[in-house]
């Protein structure tokens, strides 16, 4: 056996640099968004980078990106980068190249955007192509939400920029709790246990300390070997699943999606903020999720017409109130908007007159 | 092929499919042409078709590698393992048209050919392999530079914004700090040792490009202490409409400097007059909004760092957290020995004390602040908190007393003399 090499970590990113990121590391001076999708930096030396902007499906083949290099090979000296929200981008030191890169990427189906006062690619997880306590799929409906929304993709019309997130469960690997509009995959159905499985599967001790409410203990009927389930206790985030492939927590008709507005992560006016509920529970409606489709793009029709400049959707609903952004967005309140939820929920119950009829 | 008619309804629309994508990987790989088989039977059931079960990994570290496997493994044998590898990106996510060719090619000979770009941490992933393709994809990887990032109750893989690279707000340089960072803990990146996950993301300024406040246990984001750079004439220039505000990245033609900036500053430090823009820069709070409107008219200063936050995490045990301020200001010169000292201190307190899959934020939950400002010796500050407590249940500790004794702070440390 050759050497085996370990724990080199990542190659450097200064042999992955276009030749005027290079040359220009840290000298940049400001930077221009000439036409959504196509960022100007301009630095102190005067050089200038063109930055083309690219939606990308997030899940992709290897000829994807191999189509992707050929691009970049072409257009931009054989260097390019992907976002923190899944795009990519080209960069160009020769404005003249923009026709025919556009060009070369409408033939290709790709779109330019993403920049400025955009709806931008939708971070997400991975859902039912890969991932093994899914509610919801993840990029199918990223997909069918994007088709709708394609047309704030290529513009800059909206107030503010609008980031859109997609968890395909409660355990929230996409982190979608800060995002302007969350979609959140959500289980309604505690784990069922199958006993006869279970014993053979899986250990009871690391499945008990699994569970984040404390909801499972080691079943009375010791001869079993296995647990039963407190059902008032438990949230529903198939932890004990993932310790433990006895206990399926997927009901078909009654999994679903919530959706949750007004989070950010910026610092800009307001400080960062978590997404509140909008809507507690939507259908799972493969293949196109129209109910959800419907419902963002209400959401998001409603904040285009009522937002003020520059107000992100979290800072509208703040200035019109909570009571007002239901009313015009016809979303009924209930029960589980009012959270009762651990140490968080005492800071949301209203205790001035300061709010509207 | 499997028949994919539900599926198939994703292949049209303005939007990349990635249906259309994974159909061009399934025409050269059974697993793939499986994989998509099983994803519509997930769109007809409206379950999952996955478990977790089984540890699998390379030899001699226990992250990198998520064991997969399908429950209908007769219908569908190429998921019957399908593991997901996932390579440690290079910082800001950018590649080599070289590099990039010589990942995928190692991919269609080891796996199925489908990757996402990139995971929610920031690996690029490599979708579905088996269990004996794991230690060649590994030899072949490492062979080329890369290695292989974390899972687990391990450091993941630190991710950072562009930074200096293309632009002008970084603060310090995210590049070379992930770098740094990523290589400094890779024993803890390869071997998962903590009470749960523990993560690094790095943003250049407050505007935190890779949501390092909502998404890392650690986040530090970059920040200046001295003045705003004004250049008047720009500031006329958006006055007048020849600039345009945000840089173009809006709908609107012109600034009105008065009510777009001015009145909206969080701390209404700036005034204008209609000829000069003027700010008390010591009451600015860095939100960078001027900035953002005005980006060639204001810059950041020059006496430049940033802020170390902890314990951002997403639900369940405690509910979502967004990060808490803990040191206001550090320098972030290379080799970062300040950071890299924090951080591992902070590893150390929360491995002591922490439960199985507890993270760090809600260790200070349970513990206390103090607790851990005591333990990583860092001195309470007014930055940390934005408002102090509503109450005056607090504890004493002997440490207090004993400090008062002796005629030094008690309110602080004992090893804070001031």
């Amino acid at each position: 056996m050759t050497e085996r090499k370990t724990d080199i970590g990542p190659p450097h990113y200064g042999q992955f640099l276009h030749p005027v990121i290079k040359a220009n590391y840290g000298k940049w001076k400001y930077h221009e968004i000439i036409e959504p999708g196509v960022l100007m930096h301009v630095s102190e030396t005067g050089d200038k980078l063109y930055s083309v902007r690219v939606g990308s499906p997030r899940l992709v083949s290897t000829d994807f990106v191999r189509e992707a290099c050929d691009i970049a090979d072409k257009y931009s000296q054989g260097y390019f980068r992907f976002t923190s929200r899944h795009n990519m981008e080209f960069f160009l030191t020769d404005l003249a190249q923009l026709p025919a890169l556009k060009a070369d990427l409408a033939a290709k189906g790709l779109p330019i955007g993403g920049t400025g006062h955009s709806v931008t690619s939708i971070v997400h997880t991975q859902g039912w192509v890969h991932c093994h306590t899914p509610a919801i799929d993840a990029s199918g409906i990223v997909k069918a939400v994007m088709d709708d929304l394609f047309e704030y993709f290529g513009s800059h019309e909206l107030p503010a920029q609008v980031r859109l997130a997609l968890a395909c469960c409660l355990n929230m690997c996409g982190a979608v709790h800060c995002s302007d509009i969350a979609i959140c995959g959500v289980h309604r159905t505690p784990p069922k246990v199958l006993h006869d499985k279970l014993r053979h599967l899986c250990e009871i001790p690391t499945t008990i300390a699994s569970c984040p409410t404390g909801a499972i203990r080691p079943h009375p009927d010791k001869s079993l070997k296995s647990v039963i389930v407190n059902e008032e206790r438990c949230m529903y985030c198939g932890n004990c699943y993932t310790m433990c492939p006895a206990m399926p927590c997927f009901d078909a008709e009654k999994g679903g999606i919530a959706i949750l507005v007004g989070g950010k992560v910026s610092n800009s006016k307001t400080p960062p903020a978590f997404s509140r509920l909008a809507i507690p529970w939507i259908p799972n409606n493969p293949p196109r999720w129209p109910e959800v489709v419907a419902a963002i793009r209400k959401i998001l029709t409603k904040y285009a017409e009522g937002a003020n400049k520059w107000e992100r959707v979290g800072e509208w609903i703040e200035r019109i109130g909570w009571e007002r952004f239901f009313e015009v967005c016809d979303i009924p309140f209930t029960f589980q908007h009012i959270d009762d939820y651990k140490f968080q929920a005492y800071d949301t119950y209203r205790t001035s007159m300061h709010f509207k009829f | 092929m499997h028949k994919t008619p539900l599926l198939d309804q994703l292949e049209s629309g303005p939007w990349p499919s990635f249906v259309k994508d994974l159909k061009r990987a399934a025409a050269k790989k059974p697993q793939t042409a499986d994989l998509l088989g099983l994803l519509e039977r997930s769109y007809v059931d409206k379950i999952t078709h996955w478990k977790h079960g089984g540890i699998v990994g390379v030899l001699g570290y226990g992250s990198g590698i998520i064991g997969r496997y399908t429950d209908l493994p007769e219908e569908f044998p190429g998921c019957e393992q399908f593991h997901t590898i996932r390579v440690n990106h290079p910082s800001a996510w950018m590649y080599s048209t070289k590099a990039l060719r010589e990942l995928m090619d190692i991919w269609d000979e080891h796996g199925s050919s489908v990757v996402n770009m990139h995971g929610s941490t920031g690996d690029i992933i490599f979708l579905g392999t088996r269990t004996e393709e794991l230690e060649p994809c590994f030899a072949k990887l490492t062979a080329k530079g890369w290695d292989l990032g974390g899972s687990g109750s391990a450091f993941r893989s630190p991710s950072c914004c562009i930074g200096p690279a293309r632009c002008e707000w970084a603060m310090y340089d995210t590049l070379e700090a992930c770098y740094e960072l990523t290589q400094e803990f890779q024993f803890d990146l390869h071997r998962p040792s903590y009470p749960y996950k523990y993560k690094l993301k790095l943003s250049g300024c407050p505007n935190d490009c890779v949501a390092a406040v909502a998404r890392a246990d650690c986040s530090v984001i970059g920040v200046w202490k001295d003045d705003i750079r004004i250049d008047q004439s720009a500031v006329q220039a958006y006055a007048g409409g020849e600039l345009k505000p945000r840089g173009g990245a809006t709908k609107y033609d012109k600034l009105d400097i008065q009510k777009d900036v001015v009145e909206l500053c969080p701390t209404r430090c700036m005034s204008w007059d209609g000829k000069t823009l003027k700010i008390n820069n010591r009451e600015c709070n860095h939100c960078m909004h001027c900035i953002n409107l005005m980006p060639q008219a204001l810059r950041p200063g020059t006496e430049r760092g940033a802020t170390f936050l902890l314990g951002s995490h997403a639900p369940i045990l405690e509910g979502a957290q967004l990060s808490w301020v803990i040191v206001p200001f550090m320098e972030m010169e290379k080799p970062f020995d300040y950071l890299k000292e924090l951080m591992a201190n902070i590893a150390e307190w929360w491995s002591e004390h922490g439960k199985n899959r507890e993270r760090v934020g809600e260790l200070i939950l349970r513990l206390g602040m103090r607790s851990l400002l005591e333990a990583i010796g860092v001195e309470p500050v007014p930055q940390q908190v934005r408002i102090p407590r509503a109450n005056p249940f607090f504890f004493w500790h002997q440490s207090d007393f004993d400090a008062e004794a002796k005629g030094r702070r008690y309110d602080t440390r004992q090893g804070f003399v001031r």
